[in-house]
Parts: structure tokens; C-alpha cells; sequence
């Protein structure tokens, strides 16, 4: 006998808990981003700018998602920053459940910004709705100019492109114009960010959207 | 790589649907996974198998996969074209094309060998301890397969 299965999406659950946990991020007005990157493109030196850019304005949280340790936790600990950390034991992705559980210690009624450092990893968090308000996310110049055609999933999800260490565009002859028009292929409504984390380079125009899409929701 | 827990879903899921309409076996598992996901086909065929292998439930049952297309209409001048999993853009205005087809992960349909037709799925359901067939169903009629953007917006 064949059962009609409806289209049932496969990752219907994921999909349930992600709804729950935009109901409540809207419920208690805080922004969630889901910041997706390779590993050692920057993540947590772009959160660390960001967080400058905006502490004083906003009151800010990071949950850190890696496989193993809690390096990341503790560097975001040390700026004075609620964090934290989720280790998804082998998973190269983090799920709306692992959400759900790391925000019920973070004080959300006190928080207007969520700041997702999701696991170091260009194709398999595309998948997955975590809840957040926008997912965006980070290359960085010693990547190469052609990642975009190598992971179109990820160019396509982000709502917005941060190009980090783009001092070290002459040294890795990264072609920005091809990389810019593979981008416009694939998202033309994505905005692309210049920064130099480290040096605090280009992070204003980044702040500056980050904080016009915050006080939407406010 | 996050095949495997993908399939772990689907194995659940079918599971599911077979025990409450009183299913001793499933012969095959259809689904309709779209190009612009980051899923590979070879990758969910494996996991199926090296989840199903030693499940009674499952053993020698097939898994097929219809990858699907994308397709999108373009927000500026309307037209519905095909592409690639490289160029979103209009093919006549180049304006921003919205995905119609091409992102689904969904499971379309089983096949099950049930012993006792004449019994019905609510007592096959309560049998196999099974209670939440209600929420299943509702649950599969959640749209997924062609939402606008990866992340709805609340």
C-alpha cells in the first residue's frame, strides 16, 4: 500500500522548533542573527568589532556553537558579554532545539541583540532555520574570490555579506570584481561589507546595517 | 556531511507514518530533495542504508531520491525561468528572480506492506503505541518545499 506522505518536510521538526523560537525572539523584541563562516575566516574577531560598534547602544549576548571547547566563549566572556556556549559534539551544524536550550539562561526580557556564532562550516548550517531574524555571513580574503560558485547555499541564504581581512587583498590577489558580480548572481539584494576586523576597519557601514535592522523590530 | 541526520529524520518520520496505519514493513521511501539544497544524493542513499540495515521494519527496502530543479519568477518583469544553482537572476531583465521550485527536502510518498487491511489505522495506531497520527498529519501540511527565502522573517 502506498502511503501519501503530503510533502512532509524532512526537517519538519527543526522547522517547529525554529517557529517557537521566532515567536519568542519577537515577543521579547530581541534581534537574532546567525552568522555562518568557515572556520578561521573571523567569526569571532567580527563579533568582537561588532560588539564595540554597538555596546553602547544595545545590550548583547553570543552563543558560541563548536564541536568542542570553549575558547570562543571565553574570549566574548572576557569584553564583559553574556555568553554562551554550545558545543554540538561532532554535529556540523547547529538546530533550533540546541536555541531553544542555550537561550533559557541568557535574560531576554534585558537583551535586544543575539549574535549566533555558528559552527565553522560553509554548507550545512545553510540548511537549517535556527529562529533567527537574519542569517549572514563571513568571507574572508584568504578564502578566495570564488567561493561563491563553490557554495551558492550560503551566498544565497545571507542576507548580507561581510568580506573580512580585505588589508590582505594584494597579498592573496583577490579578485574583488569577479567576486562581487558571482554574488550579485546569486543574491543581487545582499549588501557586501569591506572589513578589517582587527584593525576595526570598514565595521561602521556593517554596524550601521545591523543597527537599522535591530531597531526595526523595536 | 548532515546527511545522516537528515536521513535519522526521515527514517523517524517514516516510521511513524507506517506503525500508525499499521504497517509491518516498508518496501520504499520517495523524496523530493531540491538542487539548491545543500544535500547530496549519493551522501542520503548511504545514510539511509547504514541507518536501515539492521531495522526489521526497513530491511531490503529502497530509498529513491527526485532531485528537483530550481525554477524562480522574477520579481520585476514576472517570467518563470529555469537556472542553475549559480545564476538566480532574470535571463531577460536581470532583475532578482524569487525560487519557486529547487529548495524542497520532503518526503512525497511510502510503500508498506500491511498484514491486516481489514484492520483500522486507529487501532493499528493505539497498537503500536502510537497516539499522535493527528499531529503527524498536521504537521505534514506545513509549507516548506517552495517558501520565498531559506529564513522567513517574523
Amino acid at each position: 500500500m502506498k502511503i501519501d506522505m503530503h510533502s512532509q518536510p524532512i526537517l519538519d521538526k527543526n522547522n517547529r522548533q525554529a517557529q517557537a523560537n521566532r515567536q519568542l525572539f519577537a515577543q521579547k523584541q530581541v534581534f537574532v542573527l546567525d552568522l555562518l563562516a568557515s572556520p578561521g575566516s573571523g567569526k569571532t574577531s567580527t563579533i568582537l568589532a561588532t560588539i564595540e560598534a554597538l555596546r553602547d547602544e544595545f545590550n548583547i549576548a553570543v552563543i558560541e556553537g563548536d564541536i568542542a571547547s570553549n575558547v570562543d566563549a571565553v574570549k566574548i566572556s572576557a569584553q564583559g558579554i553574556a555568553a554562551v556556549q554550545v558545543n554540538t559534539g561532532g554535529a556540523c551544524h547547529l538546530e533550533s532545539q540546541m536555541i531553544r536550550q542555550a537561550v533559557e539562561v541568557l535574560d531576554l526580557d534585558n537583551l535586544d541583540l543575539i549574535i549566533i556564532e555558528n559552527v565553522g562550516n560553509l554548507v550545512c548550517p545553510t540548511d537549517f532555520d535556527l529562529g533567527e531574524n537574519a542569517k549572514v555571513m563571513i568571507l574572508s580574503v584568504p578564502e578566495g574570490d570564488d567561493k561563491p560558485l563553490k557554495y551558492p547555499g550560503v551566498f544565497q541564504a545571507a542576507e548580507a555579506i561581510i568580506l573580512n581581512k580585505v588589508d590582505t587583498m594584494p597579498v592573496f590577489n583577490f579578485d574583488n570584481e569577479a567576486f562581487t558580480s558571482a554574488v550579485a548572481q546569486l543574491n543581487p539584494e545582499a549588501p557586501i561589507f569591506p572589513i578589517s576586523a582587527t584593525k576595526s576597519e570598514g565595521v561602521e557601514a556593517w554596524a550601521d546595517w545591523l543597527r537599522a535592522r535591530i531597531e526595526s523590530i523595536q | 556531511m548532515h546527511e545522516l541526520g537528515i536521513m535519522t529524520g526521515v527514517v523517524d518520520s517514516v516510521r511513524e507514518a507506517a506503525l500508525a496505519n499499521g504497517a509491518c514493513k516498508v518496501f520504499k521511501v520517495s523524496l523530493r530533495v531540491g538542487v539548491m539544497t545543500e544535500v547530496i544524493e549519493e551522501s542520503l542513499t548511504f545514510a539511509y542504508e547504514a541507518l536501515t540495515e539492521h531495522d526489521p521494519l526497513f530491511s531490503g527496502s529502497e530509498l529513491t531520491v527526485t532531485m528537483v530543479e530550481p525554477r524562480s519568477r522574477c520579481t520585476a518583469c514576472g517570467l518563470e525561468f529555469s537556472h542553475d544553482r549559480y545564476h538566480v537572476t532574470c535571463p531577460d531583465c536581470g532583475g532578482l528572480g524569487r525560487l519557486l521550485e529547487g529548495r524542497e527536502l520532503c518526503i512525497d510518498s511510502i510503500e508498506v506492506d500491511i498484514p491486516d487491511e481489514a484492520s483500522s489505522p486507529d487501532e493499528a495506531s493505539a497498537a503500536a503505541g502510537n497516539p499522535d497520527l493527528d499531529e503527524a498529519s498536521a504537521a505534514a501540511s506545513a509549507p516548506f518545499a517552495t517558501q520565498d527565502t531559506p529564513s522567513p522573517q517574523a
